[in-house]
């Protein structure tokens, strides 16, 4: 969904997206680093409905993604780091799903 | 020494810093992001080779002065970035940084918290692919990307031309720019900007550049609606004239001017006031921003000045804490007229770019009102239709939930105060005022059970 205007001259870094290996650049938000991969960051709790956040400040809490580990991070104010395993949807009520 | 604490490293709250450190002190600057700057001034990250002064244009100047204004104090003063406040109370500020909760005494507070996009719903406004204007700019200055592939920017708001003209010159695709305003009313609001020709300047210097760049600019549109099954696929605008027009895009640009961020201040002890020139409940502060025992606001998250005025209302709140502190001079008279005069100035703009609150009366039911709590503007108005059904915005988030999520109604308030005025048929002040609620923005469980212990 994103396109970027202007390149990084960081690293890259390896992170995955619902288990699927994507690619980044080091100092990216992870807000940024999942929408140039994908059209959505999660799963609304209600509904289900797709949102990709708001306001990328850090004010609406509409980008907040589940980490593999349980942790929840607001990805417009978090930086992508190497190996991080992002959900866009809670790792609780996709195991239920598969019961 | 006291212990002094600003909120905010925007440029109010850096000049605030300047103007104490001056006088000896040695200030608490709190910063949420992880640089100076805030959101106007942000400065990109490192490895992000973004070209400032083409960015800012005539703005380059005053972003290099407030970088190396901070630059020359950061040693000189506690700049703590990273850090959120989450609640405020008996002089005492509750922070987290980094998973960590501590509790900070202030003998004066300073509440330099900024400004966000004030938004009105409509339908698909909650599709990805829709952001905020001020996040379309944001993901420009802080990630060196566009929004989408083709983007259209709407709503109303001087800052609708010069984010798409921003946009256009580092090779973006846009679809048009729609603003809301009739041209007409624009012209007639020229007269009251005439203290600022420059910031008029600007503004038909990048509506300019958008025409020669071919991009379609249209004013006094209906919004009707964002499509897309899963995200955006096209903007629906009804012109002067009726005419319905369709522009294909995937991503969509949306804000009407500015609301500040005033939750913190709430909490503080600020005392509200309705300004229905504006619409919006904004803390009550006397010339230098003195807003309660031992609280100071600054910038715009007290009252939408623009970046000129933040740095000089910083400045202004400095010098009152330094004056009633008994350290320091009477606050300047000269700076009080200007912080004034910019934001009258301000004021004038927000008028001619007007927040169309009479589309929360024909809405439709199934519009999204709360994105946080998923609550439509049917569900209000069947709350607010059963007997005895709430008629005051606090009431009705209880009932509804709507304002109660995340965000903490910081971006359906305004929306919701014009939807319940509306339909109970009052005016806007009479439905009451959101109260802000700790803790402002979410903070992790562990967290708080830590600082709840610390406390006890």
């Amino acid at each position: 969904m994103f396109a970027r205007a202007i390149e990084r001259s960081t690293d890259p870094v390896e992170f995955s997206i619902d288990g699927r290996p994507v690619a980044a650049r080091a100092g990216e938000s992870l807000l940024v680093a999942m929408l140039t991969n994908t059209d959505h960051l999660r799963r609304h709790e209600f509904g289900g409905a797709p949102r990709a956040g708001f306001c990328l400040m850090g004010a609406c809490q509409d980008c907040w993604v589940w980490l593999e580990d349980g942790d929840r991070v607001r990805a417009c104010t978090t930086l992508v780091a190497a190996r991080m395993r992002v959900r866009t949807t809670p790792p609780a009520i996709e195991g239920a799903d598969n019961a | 020494m006291p212990d002094i604490v600003i909120v905010g490293a925007g440029p109010a709250g850096v000049r605030a810093a300047e103007a104490l450190h001056a006088e000896g002190i040695r200030p608490i600057l709190i910063d949420e992001g992880r640089q100076a700057g805030g959101q106007g001034y942000r400065a990109p990250p490192a490895g992000l080779p973004l070209d400032i002064a083409r960015l800012m244009g005539s703005q380059a100047a005053k972003y290099h002065a407030l970088h190396a204004c901070f630059t020359a104090l950061r040693d000189a003063i506690d700049y703590r970035p990273d850090t959120l406040v989450w609640a405020v109370h008996d002089q005492t500020l509750h922070v987290v940084s980094q998973g960590h909760a501590a509790t900070l005494r202030f003998d004066a507070l300073i509440v330099a918290t900024g400004a966000m996009d004030r938004i009105i719903p409509m339908p698909g406004w909650t599709l990805p692919g829709v952001f905020t204007l001020g996040g379309a700019q944001v993901a420009l200055k802080d990630q060196g990307c566009f929004i989408g592939r083709r983007i259209v920017f709407c709503g109303s708001s001087p800052l609708l031309s010069l984010a798409a003209a921003q946009y256009l010159d580092l090779g973006a695709d846009i679809a048009a720019v729609c603003d809301t305003t009739p041209y007409r009313e624009k012209l007639l609001a020229a007269p009251r900007l005439a203290n600022d020709p420059g910031t008029v300047l600007r503004g038909l210097g990048y509506l300019r550049q958008l025409q020669r760049g071919g991009v379609p600019v249209l004013h006094g549109v209906g919004l009707v609606a964002i499509e897309g099954a899963d995200r955006v696929e096209a903007l629906m605008v009804r012109d002067r004239q009726g005419v319905e027009q369709r522009f294909t895009c995937d991503a969509v640009a949306l804000g009407y001017g500015l609301k500040p961020e005033t939750q913190l201040a709430d909490l503080a002890g600020a005392r509200f006031r309705y300004d229905g020139d504006v619409r919006m409940w904004l803390p009550s502060i006397d010339t230098d921003g003195r807003a309660g025992e031992k609280l100071y606001l600054a910038g715009d998250g007290s009252a939408i000045g623009g970046a000129d005025a933040a740095e000089a209302s910083g400045r202004l709140a400095a010098q009152a804490v330094l004056f009633d502190l008994g350290i320091g001079a009477a606050p300047n008279a000269a700076l009080r007229r200007r912080v004034a005069r910019l934001r009258r100035f301000q004021k004038g703009l927000a008028k001619a770019f007007a927040w169309p609150s009479a589309q929360m009366r024909t809405l439709g039911d199934d519009v999204m009102l709360c994105r946080c709590e998923a609550i439509s503007i049917g569900e209000v108005r069947r709350a607010m239709n059963e007997v005895l059904g709430p008629i005051e915005v606090n009431r009705v988030k209880a009932i509804t939930r709507c304002g109660m999520g995340r965000c903490q109604g910081r971006v359906c308030g305004p929306a919701l105060q014009e939807l319940v005025a509306s339909h109970a048929g009052i005016a806007p002040e009479a439905a009451g005022r959101l109260r802000g609620q700790a803790p402002v923005k979410p903070i992790a469980m562990a967290v708080s059970a830590t600082a709840t212990r610390a406390e006890s």
